[in-house]
């Protein structure tokens, strides 16, 4: 079988698969923004009782495994009457472990943001949800938005674990195919050359793009 | 469903030795990202613009697509060109080539954080371009990036439960095979959760006195 | 491409500065920083090299040591640097022929640029053992020497993140001396210095002045200094040197109207 004889014919399986691990992408980057700004914002929250949790959900996320919490979710949950769908626990999962990295991000953001900004908005009298959404925040993102850049690669590159506990995703179709035909190296190669794409030309310039457009937006171009 | 301590210490000595392997595994993987990845950092330092146009583009390649993909290829294409590779060969290659793309990048960033006046200072005493580099060069870069090589060797070990997919018997998959054996979930997994905890939890202090101990040595301090 | 034929391969016993620019020509992109230099600088001259800031001074040091030229030559001690001969040709000279030609060539910086992993002593033989071949024992003995000499050898085992500015920099005039150079370059060595320290490292520089057959160019701020101790001044301005004399009379009776400007602003800025 020619390499284009095998695109004619399992080419529509990888395009399917390609559209449930863009899915879960954006599903998880959705959750992992949430939960790292929560959890940032709480790390540097001065009440014990806000930055201890957080600082507990941060070390745990980060310090075992992303496959490991993926599996306990999808095992050990439903043992004690928890019951996610697949697609929901894969999703969750990658949402939930990215989402501790980012919280570093977010707090290493507004960590360098300068002590004087802090001033001047204190001297302003601004209350301090105001002074953190107004005038830290939106400082902090521009000094976060180049290692989420690497970040969300790196959450794209974490979906294909989600194939794992059988959602038919592009790594999950890649399996089934190398599977059925025995065509390691176009199954796994055609694979790799999707994800490759889908990182380079579309993940990291949508993140240049929002780089760039936040910079202008905050009058720092 | 209820812990049980009993099978607890039962599949300990399993789990423990399978510990063992998993440390074996970062161990070996780590060793040879460490040396592939100074070859992929000075390979995009030569004048050579094709030779570092192609490296460029192989760390990237490697650096946003999937490990768990990337093990199943360099497992799976062997075979169908006659090259049998034993799980551990092929996973061994592939974490460590993964890795190497990751350390390229530090080792890059660590040579262009040295000041520019270095390589004029070499130059001024007409140092040769090896001399250069392992004599005055990359002892500087050194410091700068212990932190970045330590965070790589915890993402490694982090990774290595991917392994299991292609049948390297580190933690995760006797976690798998215990689990399938007694139809018991819940200890298998949270074991797995907690080792990688304890050892993941206190790198990030060693790696901080290891780069001060680094620091000291060279009389940067 | 420039016409290299015009220039001889090598210079005449008769005519032989220890540094000649011929034509020089430095381009940045589009931005022409020297333009047509022509400078001869004798053996054992002491030339101090003044202007504002932009007037390309600093990149007539940095030509010799650090970065290629768009036209013209440059030869040190009679032998071209910046273009090597092939087959009885002037050609654009390679890196490996660079590196050797400037070996007569020693430099100081600003910013001192001492190698922060190694101790002083360390730094000063890095050069003799690693590019002139020399035996540890021997690199030891000349590095304790020059350090003696810029009177730092209490301090040879010492790291330069522990060393004032002005012991750093001191270092650094002793690890340039090491290399026995006949043409020694500083690039505002005192400028990047706390006031009080000046004084350290330009005691030691008037020792070299007197005391060796060196010749010494030497990129300042210090007009006083420069006054004191060299043999001859040059202004440079616009990428061109608009007036060079003695001391005396370059600071004394200016000739030209922009180095009258530039010595009247410097001395209201005093």
């Amino acid at each position: 079988m020619s390499y284009t004889e095998f695109l004619a014919e399992y080419g529509p399986r990888f395009l399917d698969g390609l559209q449930v691990t863009a899915i879960q992408f954006l599903l998880a980057a959705v959750l992992a923004v949430m939960v790292s700004l929560v959890m940032g914002l709480g790390k540097l929250s001065s009440n014990p009782a806000l930055r201890w949790p957080a600082v507990a959900y941060i070390e745990f996320f980060r310090g075992s495994s992303l496959l490991v919490q993926l599996f306990l979710l999808f095992y050990v949950l439903p043992l004690f009457g928890l019951t996610f769908d697949k697609y929901v626990t894969g999703f969750l999962a990658l949402g939930l472990n990215l989402g501790a990295y980012g919280a570093e991000l977010v707090r290493g953001g507004i960590q360098a943001v300068p002590r004087g900004q802090w001033e001047a908005a204190y001297s302003l009298s601004m209350s301090p949800a105001k002074r953190m959404w107004r005038i830290i925040l939106p400082q902090a993102l521009l000094n976060m938005l180049p290692p989420w850049g690497n970040l969300i690669i790196e959450l794209l590159k974490g979906t294909a674990l989600v194939a794992l506990i059988a959602v038919p995703d592009l790594m999950f179709e890649a399996r089934q195919i190398n599977g059925s035909t025995f065509l390691s190296a176009q199954s796994f190669g055609t694979a790799l050359i999707m994800y490759f794409v889908f990182a380079r030309f579309i993940v990291t310039p949508f993140m240049r793009w929002l780089e760039r457009f936040m910079t202008r937006k905050l009058g720092r171009a | 469903m209820e812990w049980n301590w009993e099978f607890t210490w039962e599949i300990m000595p399993r789990m423990l030795v399978a510990t063992g392997n998993t440390l074996i595994a970062a161990g070996l993987g780590y060793s040879i990202a460490i040396v592939l990845g100074l070859f992929l950092a000075l390979a995009q330092r030569t004048p050579i613009s094709l030779l570092t146009l192609i490296v460029r583009e192989f760390v990237e390649f490697i650096r946003s697509t999937p490990l768990v993909l990337q093990i199943f290829f360099v497992y799976y294409v062997g075979p169908q060109y006659g090259i049998d590779l034993s799980p551990w060969v092929a996973g061994m290659i592939a974490i460590g080539l993964h890795y190497s793309a990751y350390l390229s990048e530090v080792y890059r960033g660590g040579i262009e954080s040295v000041p520019v006046g270095q390589w004029e200072a070499c130059r001024s005493l007409s140092l040769s371009t090896s001399d250069t580099y392992f004599r005055i060069i990359i002892p500087q870069a050194l410091p700068p990036s212990v932190a970045g090589m330590g965070n790589y060797l915890v993402g490694i070990f982090k990774d290595t439960p991917m392994l299991s997919v292609i049948g390297v018997a580190e933690l995760m998959h006797a976690a798998n095979a215990i689990g399938g054996q007694h139809y018991r979930y819940l200890e298998p997994y949270t074991i797995v959760g907690v080792i990688f905890l304890l050892i993941s939890l206190p790198s990030a202090g060693v790696i901080r006195v290891f780069e001060t101990w680094v620091r000291r040595k060279l009389g940067m301090i | 491409m420039e016409d290299l034929s015009q220039y001889p391969l090598e210079l005449p016993e008769s005519d032989k500065p220890m540094v000649r620019f011929q034509n020089v020509t430095k381009r940045y992109g589009a931005l022409t920083v020297l333009d047509d230099l022509n400078l001869d600088i004798a053996e054992g001259e002491m030339v101090s090299i003044i202007g504002p800031s932009g007037s390309g001074k600093t990149t007539v040091l940095r030509m010799l040591m650090l970065e290629r030229i768009q036209g013209g030559v440059i030869y040190v001690d009679g032998k071209p640097l910046t273009h090597m001969q092939q087959r009885g040709r002037l050609v654009q000279a390679s890196e490996k022929y660079l590196r050797q030609a400037r070996e007569p060539v020693g430099m100081c910086f600003q910013h001192f640029n001492l190698f922060p992993h190694m101790t002083a002593l360390q730094n000063c033989m890095e050069g003799p053992v690693q590019v002139l071949g020399m035996s540890k024992k021997n690199a030891r003995e000349r590095s304790e020497e020059l350090l003696e000499l810029v009177g730092l050898i209490d301090k040879k085992d010492q790291h330069p993140s522990r060393l004032s500015g002005g012991q750093q920099q001191r270092v650094a005039i002793a690890r340039a001396l090491a290399m026995r150079p006949k043409v020694l370059l500083l690039d505002e060595v005192t400028s990047a210095l706390d006031p009080e320290v000046i004084g350290e490292v330009t005691e030691v520089i008037k020792g070299l002045v007197s005391a060796h057959n060196l010749t010494i160019m030497m990129v300042t701020h210090q007009m006083g200094f420069a006054r004191e101790i060299s043999d001859r001044v040059c202004f440079f301005f616009g990428g061109k040197i608009e007036e060079q004399g003695a001391p005396a009379d370059l600071f004394d009776n200016p000739q030209r109207e922009r180095t009258q400007q530039f010595l009247s602003a410097v001395k209201s800025a005093d």
